[in-house]
């Protein structure tokens, strides 16, 4: 375990650049934007008619971490606490979780929440709960 | 047009997700570990995305379609059903033992972090797991 840095300026300022990425998609297509969703549709690259946007929309996320660095000169922190199996297992469970539950932080979180969807405040009540009983369970009761 | 507004869409929620610390997850993992090394910064990733996109989404709904579309597309359903607790139940205890979830992940692809590469495929993995259980209607929506 590693103490992080309270940084709750930094933390609201990029929940606002969140946010507005949000309503910037909505702006210009119309949809709500769900990183499931996007991926999920690049993955399997079923609907031709979405796939375009999504792929330009993962392009301008990746490009994200570059253009901090190009500006203030280091890459964002990715501080990696866990092992690559957990990793993968993590990372399997998320995908099928959020494919199974129709979205995950962003679509279920920040667009549903916002849209008062009745499914999102069913969601995310939901899986804050299993994460954080899952946290606590791997460091403080099995000590991971 | 389109494809360029979408890129700076996703250039601008990228770095939202880097600057806010979604893309750390020791970060992430410390913001659910109440108990010990408690790091509540997150809560503030959230009202700061909610605050904006809250009022945001009812400015934008006030014309008549969006920029380069028809209609707006969002989510109607409202069917709360074992799927949609059980899948979500499921994603939360993922993301608590990887500390990182897919919209965070895309942009932290950019940092060149191999951690980032494997979670990712292991879940595109996950969403082919759930195609072998249960076949998607091809409309389906991210909520």
């Amino acid at each position: 375990m590693m103490e992080t840095a309270f940084t709750p300026f930094a933390s609201f300022g990029g929940g606002l650049a969140i946010g507005l990425g949000a309503v910037l998609l909505m702006l210009g297509l119309g949809r709500v934007l769900g990183a499931t969703g996007i991926m999920s549709g690049l993955v399997f690259a079923e609907n031709r008619s979405e796939f375009g946007w999504r792929a330009a929309m993962v392009v301008g996320m990746i490009l994200a971490p570059g253009l901090i660095f190009a500006v203030t000169g280091t890459m964002p922190e990715v501080n990696v606490p866990v092992s690559p199996a957990m990793i993968v297992i993590g990372g399997v469970i998320v995908g099928l979780g959020a494919s199974l539950g129709s979205g995950c932080t962003s679509g279920h979180g920040v667009c549903g929440l916002s849209r008062l969807s009745v499914r999102s405040l069913v969601a995310v009540p939901t899986f804050m709960a299993t994460a954080a009983i899952t946290v606590f369970l791997i460091r403080h009761v099995f000590g991971g | 047009m389109k494809l360029l507004f979408a890129l700076v869409t996703g250039l601008v929620f990228g770095v939202g997700i880097a600057v806010s610390g979604m893309m750390d997850p020791a970060k992430v993992l410390n913001f659910f570990d109440i108990a010990g090394t408690w790091d509540p910064s997150l809560a503030f990733v959230m009202g700061g995305a909610l605050l904006v996109t809250f009022f945001g989404y009812r400015l934008v709904w006030r014309r008549e379609a969006p920029l380069f579309e028809g209609r707006f597309q969002v989510p109607t359903s409202g069917v709360i059903d074992r799927k949609l607790i059980g899948g979500s139940a499921l994603f939360g205890i993922g993301w608590g033992i990887a500390g990182f979830c897919p919209g965070a992940a895309i942009p932290a692809l950019g940092t060149g972090r191999w951690e980032v590469a494997l979670f990712l495929v292991a879940v595109a993995g996950g969403f082919v797991l759930r195609r072998l259980f249960s076949p998607v209607r091809p409309t389906l929506a991210s909520a």
